[in-house]
């Protein structure tokens, strides 16, 4: 069996040329239920009640969210539970067009606004990757407040999508 | 220095659900189109040697693993072999029990250092014996697709 | 600690394309078959093994080390698999290093191999699987999101325009035409590259590695069984690696710091005390256009905020005073997550020897650095090369 362009090969394949090969498909069925822990079994469960709750390392006096039983940079275990506001800076964002799986995002839909949002209460720097809504997109700016729009208190769950997206805080 | 809050009760632990997304799509190479287009077009099994190696192995392969030699020729063994191993299997993957128990059978290819995994069938199990000769059943020509499924299963060769 | 030297004597790279023919274990066995033809070697002459190969989720194939093994040369010898996202093309190499700087092996196969084309719907998919899977994953994340948001940061912070950083596609792309694995070689303009459909902003689609096949190897011999297959041998003198918190949303994302530990841990192994007068030729990783340019910054190879300067001045064009990704980098040649970092080691390699044909870099090298980059903005591999 002779090697295209022997021996740099990697025969390329065009979609035209992979219909006329042989393959075989398959979808494993990969499922999974993470075991939350301490910490981020009372983050959901703080979530669920529409509240953000951090934890504290005494040795490098940071205030960490997602909280931690363990702050990874003094690798000691943490202090007290501490709540912080629903509300923060943009650290950086950025408007995708593109899905999880790289299928577009429709033509004329809004693209998805993720940023990451260092929260007010939390340490300087400390911050979450979440979503921006209720935004014009020429107005998203570094450094601008903005403010968690919660889901209503039924329908949460106990999950980071409690918090729907956060919009700008005038 | 350990962590200083625990959950003692079973019941209070939560587990966050979720999953991996994605699903395949496996090209057979370059050597595998070729054994698999031998077996839908024209029934046969195809085999590569290494002469520097002395093994000749079973699927073709473009390459020997022992000495990391091309080979790019390929030599017609017929489909039958000796039942190298074999497992009676009486469970499904979800673990549910089968009503008719599947024979999965390792055939060492008469000429070839090759092994092929496929069933085992038109035999009781107490006919079963390590060393048998077996031989392949083929689907008609019509139905092959050039899939490891083209092979039915294999059988006891005739005395 | 007494450690031996340890020299690059031959390598191999395939074509990386969109989607290859070839199963990942034939991949491997091309790129091994052609390091051995480079030096004359043979299998058996081969006395260890590493692999470094991307995430299993890619081909689906769980203990993709072991499934990779036979293609590898690994039957029957000592192998290891290593890994690192992004950065395993460079830290593949590290790996090696162990292997014969220790005494243990006096040869070692240093092998990287991808297939991502198996991963639908995309491969870009699998990586919604490196975010965290209850405080990130429901959002449904695309890796895309990082670099954009880092990039975003990145030229917030230092004023930098698009402009600007769309000359790294331009240069590394043209670079590329040169380079025999190519996948992307082509000449572009900034303006195609701003005028590319935005995937996600700032990022266009022409700043962008594409997802590719393909396979490298490089085999390392110590001091004395070197000369016995080359005369020219490539010493990597210096070797660093660093991981940095995966809590990357407490991290400014505008500076990699990981990468100068790194590139540190390389240079003072290497005796190198200015780096940005000593290293002459460098393939820092260039997944995303700015990546180029924050990577340099994080090597010491040009000050805070002014990497992009020493691109519009032509200082790191071929010719230019400070070559930077003269094969055509991951834009170019193609980003088969492992592979490419060894295909830029090679790259230096090759510059060092005088053999990259078109891609020659003037003026004698004798000096060169590759770098990679992966995971979730965390890792930086470093090797410094001599000869």
């Amino acid at each position: 069996m002779e090697l295209e362009n022997y021996p740099l090969g990697g025969k390329a394949l065009s979609d035209k040329d992979l219909e006329n090969s042989l393959f075989v498909k398959h979808k494993p069925s990969l499922k999974y239920a993470w075991d939350n822990g301490v910490a981020i079994s009372r983050y959901l469960a703080e979530l669920k009640e529409g509240r953000i709750i951090a934890k504290k390392c005494r040795k490098c006096g940071r205030t960490l969210v997602p909280p931690r039983m363990f702050c990874e940079l003094c690798w000691v275990p943490t202090d007290e539970w501490v709540y912080v506001e629903d509300t923060g800076v943009v650290n950086t964002f950025s408007l995708c067009y593109i899905n999880w799986d790289a299928s577009l995002v429709p033509k004329g839909k809004d693209p998805h606004i993720p940023a990451v949002i260092e929260l007010d209460g939390a340490s300087k720097g400390m911050g979450i990757m979440h979503l921006l809504g209720e935004v014009e997109l020429d107005k998203i700016k570094i450094g601008m407040k903005v403010k968690a729009v919660w889901k209503a208190e039924k329908e949460r769950e106990g999950s980071i999508t409690d918090i729907l997206y956060w919009k700008p805080l005038e | 220095m350990s962590i200083t809050e625990k959950i003692h009760k079973t019941t209070e632990l939560t587990n966050f659900k979720g999953q991996i997304p994605t699903n395949y799509l496996y090209t057979y190479g370059i050597a595998g189109e070729n054994f698999f287009r031998k077996i839908k077009d024209e029934g046969k099994f195809t085999a590569s040697r290494c002469e520097e190696c002395d093994v000749t192995y079973l699927p073709a392969r473009i390459f020997c693993e022992r000495c990391m030699g091309h080979l790019s020729k390929t030599i017609e063994v017929k489909p039958q072999g000796e039942l190298y191993s074999f497992t009676v299997c009486w469970e499904n993957m979800d673990g549910s029990r089968k009503t008719e128990p599947d024979v999965l059978a390792a055939v060492k290819i008469d000429g070839t250092d090759g092994v092929l995994v496929h069933y085992l069938g038109g035999v009781s199990l107490d006919e079963i014996e390590i060393g048998m000769q077996v031989e392949a059943v083929l689907k008609p020509k019509k139905d092959r697709e050039g899939s490891i499924f083209d092979i039915k299963h294999f059988k006891p060769s005739a005395k | 600690m007494k450690k031996r030297r340890v020299a690059v004597i031959g390598a191999g790279i395939t074509k990386f394309v969109r989607r290859a023919q070839e199963t990942g274990k034939e991949l491997s066995f091309e790129a091994v078959r052609m390091a051995l033809d480079s030096c004359d070697m043979r299998m058996q002459d081969i006395d260890s093994v590493t692999m470094g190969t991307a995430p299993d989720a890619f081909d689906g194939v769980h203990m993709k080390g072991e499934y990779l093994s036979d293609g590898a040369g690994g039957f029957g010898k000592p192998y290891m698999r290593n890994f690192v996202g992004g950065g395993t093309g460079v830290f593949a190499p590290i790996h090696g290093w162990f292997h014969v700087a220790s005494g243990m092996f006096d040869t070692c196969m240093v092998v990287t191999s991808e297939k991502m084309s198996s991963c639908y719907p995309h491969p870009q998919a699998a990586f919604i699987t490196i975010f965290d899977h209850t405080t990130e994953q429901p959002l449904f994340p695309t890796l895309i999101w990082i670099f954009a948001m880092e990039m975003n940061r990145y030229m917030n912070t230092y004023g930098i325009t698009k402009e600007e950083i769309a000359q790294v596609s331009v240069q590394n792309k043209k670079n590329a035409i040169d380079h025999p694995s190519a996948q992307l070689g082509k000449e572009i303009t900034v303006d195609d590259v701003l005028n590319s459909p935005v995937m996600a902003w700032p990022v266009n689609r022409l700043d962008v590695s594409p997802a590719s096949d393909g396979a490298a190897a490089m085999i390392l011999a110590s001091e004395d069984v070197a000369y016995r297959y080359t005369d020219k041998p490539v010493w990597l003198d210096g070797v660093g690696f660093n991981l940095d918190t995966a809590y990357w949303a407490t991290r400014d994302l505008y500076y990699p710091r990981y990468v100068e530990k790194a590139a540190r841990m390389a240079y003072d192994m290497a005796g190198i005390k200015e780096p940005d007068r000593e290293i002459e030729i460098a393939e820092p990783y260039d997944p995303f256009s700015y990546k180029m340019l924050h990577h340099m910054e994080g090597l010491q190879l040009a000050p805070r905020g002014k990497a992009a300067e020493m691109v519009t001045s032509g200082a790191t064009a071929r010719d230019g005073d400070r070559p930077m990704c003269p094969s055509g980098g991951a834009l170019g040649v193609g980003n088969p997550i492992a592979a490419t970092g060894l295909m830029k080691v090679i790259e230096i390699f090759l510059q060092l020897r005088g053999e990259a044909g078109k891609r020659q870099v003037p003026g004698d090298p004798r000096c060169g650095l590759a770098q990679a980059w992966g995971d979730l903005m965390q890792v930086g591999t470093v090797v410094v090369m001599r000869r």
